[in-house]
């Protein structure tokens, strides 16, 4: 009976076909670690940001006069809307979080060289989405801090020399962040930024099924096959794989439900305490500061404080606040080195990732300060140490002494 | 690589059992949150509060239309007239005697109120909830060659008397519903609470 | 070797120091500390305190300041009050005990009086903390300077006037002769003498004319009322983590058995 069903199905449509070729024969190699759980976390997450944020979306008003009281609605007035609203912003924080980890992940094992470019690139694509959705969010319960973050984002755009005015204008549809602008932003948030995610992450995960997983070895595992042409060091992703994807989910979510019931806020991390303030067009809070995820990009904004020939400071901030996140985007052509993981890399790469770190997490703590001279010299100093990772990395993956790599993946 | 078949499929087929079914129970829980989320909101429930309506000003013969968690409820006052042809044709009813539980306690009596002269409905037709037309005059009409006065539904002809009682051969199945309500004084009634037992 | 020790101390100052005073201009009652808020020792499941906080809300600043994303019968239910009492005792007006918490008062009216429109204190506590909130009730002080005659040492040059002075009575700021705090955490002494050294430090709040309330009662219902803002800041927070701790817990179990499964099929590629 089930067969035959299945028969019936498979006619018309290749299920069986992609159950294999995606779950039960997909080749998982042996041997991943800790930051092989990201990615499917990110699945997780994307999920749990969908229904919440339908579910929000049902009592949300964006309207100036309603947004900001139709999110108290929701924590007081619905019955677990506080559930809902709290899986959402911690939904968010996580998915940038995990997106962080699984970027990191890929530098520190080279999962973005070749066959792996393109994949790299559509990741990378997903992270930019986020960081639009996540900005886009963030504006919708127009508090104070939403409101401020929104007019200092946006005004970034005014900084783009001859046109920056207008454009300005043209994209809050008007003088100042207003009604007109939440509309837009609503807009995008809830329909064609969660479209394209899908969409993208969507296309990630064929790219991903068609060049395979790679390793911490770096090792290309398809070099060695059984005579079914299956490679020797892989394991079939369904069971193998999906029950230690389940145990992580399980710990994920004890992490996950432990903030949204315990620990909501966050410290005004994952929720600002000045966003308790609805949104005022004629005060300005004392101290903006963005979400944490994206501090280290606000540092840099903040770093450039002086003027290049006729482009402005403020240009040039926006100039370099962009290059950060799109100099990304081109590590599979900057790395030289004809071996992929961290692990057979020489000691100039280890360094370099190293002060990548350092330099994320710094510019991360000083973007969530006040400035002051020091620190903006300081921010400065690791502005130049994160660009130094990608801009001389074509010369330290080159000149460096890399370790033979294995043949085959050995496990302890 | 190759897998080994399991070493202790018992074990293994009890952990699978246990695991999916505390998987499902969490999927179950987590669901809860968005199905409550579904209730009627603390707002909704605050709208929908007593309705009070001072009924001094309805006539005889009259109806007036109030609000109720946004249901349309009818308060008509019955002439001495239309008291008397209440029951004069109850074959023509489904359930003349108010047996289907459409009514509190205190109403299900032969005129389907707490004053005699005075009757609280929910104008919401018992077929497919569409507001029924007040027709009180009797006589011939287009919908009913012999009509007594009452209540014709638009969308789909279904007919009620003036108490609300559903005619036979119509599609709606029982007579219209009466909220619970009761009399704060003579002229204040209040809608959407049953009174203190006395 | 030490000069570089202090310019890296100088150093980590500059880029570590404290994000400005919290409490303004509030010095502690021993002198020490300047800016530091009070602890407001709030306790969400303290029902009596909560009770007379709301009473004292009710009494003293519903006239002015709303709580505008809250109802009535959600506050009854959530404090323990039978809601014929609350409707009796804490309703004005037509007001019903399912409607939100707001007030009649004119906002441009409000504006012209005291120079700001009041706020809606609802979230007050989840915008500027509870300790701050009870700071600020305790740290009125008589000035002449002001239109109204009182200034606030948290929040300088307030809008707002001293509604419970007929409670605590005025206060005034006095200076006084004090110890000083000395680095290694006990007081400073002259090193030839011993003696305990002493400066003149400014801004303590004393009560001259107690009103209603001796400063102690008077402290303990402020702790009463921030209690009850902080409540009404996150009504949740009780069921909140009554619930979280069964949904951890059942996490945890899900956890182990998807873990002791993991380990289960690890077996057969190992």
């Amino acid at each position: 009976m089930f067969t035959k069903l299945l028969n019936w199905v498979d006619d018309r449509f290749p299920f069986t076909d992609t159950w294999e070729r995606h779950l039960s024969k997909y080749p998982a190699p042996i041997g991943q670690n800790f930051w092989y759980l990201a990615g499917v976390l990110m699945v997780v997450v994307l999920v749990i940001q969908l229904i919440s944020g339908i579910w929000l979306l049902m009592s949300y008003e964006a309207t100036v006069e309603e947004a900001f009281a139709s999110i108290q609605y929701i924590m007081r007035d619905v019955d677990y809307g506080w559930i809902i609203r709290y899986m959402h912003t911690t939904g968010s924080s996580m998915f940038f979080l995990l997106i962080y980890l699984h970027m990191f992940r890929g530098l520190l094992y080279g999962s973005y060289q070749k066959p792996r470019e393109l994949l790299w690139i559509l990741g990378w694509f997903t992270y930019i989405i986020l960081v639009a959705e996540g900005f886009t969010g963030y504006v919708l319960p127009w508090g104070q801090m939403s409101f401020w973050a929104a007019q200092v984002i946006m005004s970034l755009f005014g900084s783009i020399p001859f046109i920056g005015e207008e454009l300005l204008t043209w994209i809050r549809g008007d003088y100042m962040i207003s009604g007109i602008t939440l509309g837009r932003l609503f807009a995008f948030h809830v329909v064609l930024l969660p479209l394209a995610l899908i969409a993208v992450v969507f296309v990630h995960i064929i790219a991903l099924h068609e060049v395979g997983s790679n390793n911490p070895e770096g090792i290309d595992v398809k070099k060695h096959v059984d005579e079914d042409g299956v490679p020797l060091d892989t394991v079939p992703f369904f069971p193998y794989d999906v029950m230690k994807d389940i145990f992580a989910i399980g710990v994920f979510l004890i992490i996950f439900c432990f903030i949204i019931f315990f620990f909501p806020d966050g410290g005004g991390y994952l929720i600002e305490y000045v966003n308790y303030e609805e949104a005022n067009n004629l005060i300005t809070p004392e101290h903006i500061v963005p979400a944490w995820y994206y501090t280290p990009y606000y540092a840099m904004l903040r770093a450039i404080t002086f003027p290049i020939g006729p482009l402005t400071a403020k240009f040039l901030g926006f100039v370099i606040m962009t290059a950060g996140m799109v100099i990304i985007a081109f590590v599979p052509w900057l790395d030289r080195s004809p071996v992929k993981s961290i692990r057979y890399k020489g000691m100039y790469s280890k360094l370099a990732l190293c002060g990548l770190v350092v330099s994320f997490f710094v510019l991360g703590y000083l973007g969530m300060i006040r400035p002051n001279p020091l620190r903006t010299a300081l921010a400065q100093v690791f502005t130049a140490l994160y660009f130094a990772y990608f801009l001389l990395m074509p010369f330290y993956t080159k000149y460096e002494k890399c370790k033979t790599v294995p043949d085959r993946i050995k496990l302890q | 690589m190759q897998p080994k078949p399991p070493s202790n499929p018992g074990r293994r087929k009890f952990l699978i059992a246990a695991t999916s079914i505390v998987g499902a129970g969490a999927v179950i829980g987590a669901a809860i949150p968005f199905l409550a989320a579904f209730n009627p909101s603390e707002r909704a429930k605050a709208a929908g509060a007593p309705a009070k309506v001072d009924i001094s000003k309805l006539g005889k013969g009259e109806m007036m239309i109030v609000e109720w968690r946004g249901i349309p409820i009818y308060i008509i006052r019955h002439t001495e007239q239309s008291l008397l042809i209440l029951n004069r044709n109850l074959s023509r009813l489904s359930d003349p005697n108010s047996e289907e539980n459409q009514q509190p306690d205190y109403a299900k009596n032969p005129n389907r109120s707490i004053r005699e002269d005075v009757v609280v409905l929910e104008a919401v037709c018992t077929h497919l909830s569409c507001a029924p037309k007040f027709y009180p005059e009797s006589g011939t009409t287009n919908f009913d060659s012999d009509w007594q006065g009452g209540f014709f539904c638009p969308c789909h002809g279904s007919k009620f008397d003036l108490i609300g009682r559903v005619y036979s051969g119509v599609p709606a199945p029982t007579n219209l519903s009466i909220p619970p309500h009761y009399y704060e004084s003579e002229h204040v009634l209040v809608i959407g609470e049953d009174g203190e037992i006395t | 070797m030490k000069s570089f020790f202090f310019v890296i101390s100088l150093f980590s100052l500059t880029i570590f120091s404290a994000e400005g005073k919290p409490c303004g201009d509030y010095l502690s009652s021993d002198g020490l500390h300047r800016g530091i808020c009070e602890e407001a020792d709030t306790d969400y499941l303290d029902k009596a305190s909560l009770q007379k906080g709301a009473k004292m809300f009710m009494n003293y600043c519903y006239g002015c300041h709303s709580l505008k994303y809250a109802r009535f019968n959600r506050v009854a239910k959530d404090l323990g009050i039978p809601e014929d009492l609350f409707q009796k005792h804490l309703l004005f007006g037509d007001q019903k005990m399912g409607d939100l918490m707001t007030i009649s008062m004119d906002q441009s009216e409000a504006k012209d009086w005291f120079g700001v429109a009041p706020p809606d204190l609802t979230l007050e506590v989840s915008l500027r903390g509870a300790d701050w909130l009870y700071t600020y009730l305790i740290s009125f002080y008589e000035d002449e300077s002001r239109p109204l005659g009182v200034n606030n040492k948290v929040l300088e040059n307030v809008g707002m006037p001293h509604v419970l002075s007929n409670l605590q009575g005025l206060q005034k700021s006095i200076c006084k002769q004090v110890s000083q705090s000395a680095s290694n955490g006990g007081l400073k002494q002259d090193p030839l003498s011993g003696e305990i050294i002493t400066k003149e430090q400014c801004g303590f709040l004393v009560v001259e004319e107690e009103g209603e309330m001796n400063p102690k009662e008077f402290k303990a219902s402020m702790k009463n009322l921030t209690n009850f803002l902080s409540y009404m800041s996150d009504p949740i927070e009780e069921e909140r983590k009554y619930i979280g701790k069964f949904v951890v817990l059942y996490l945890i179990i899900f956890s182990i058995l998807s873990y002791l499964l993991y380990r289960e099929f690890k077996k057969d590629v190992h």
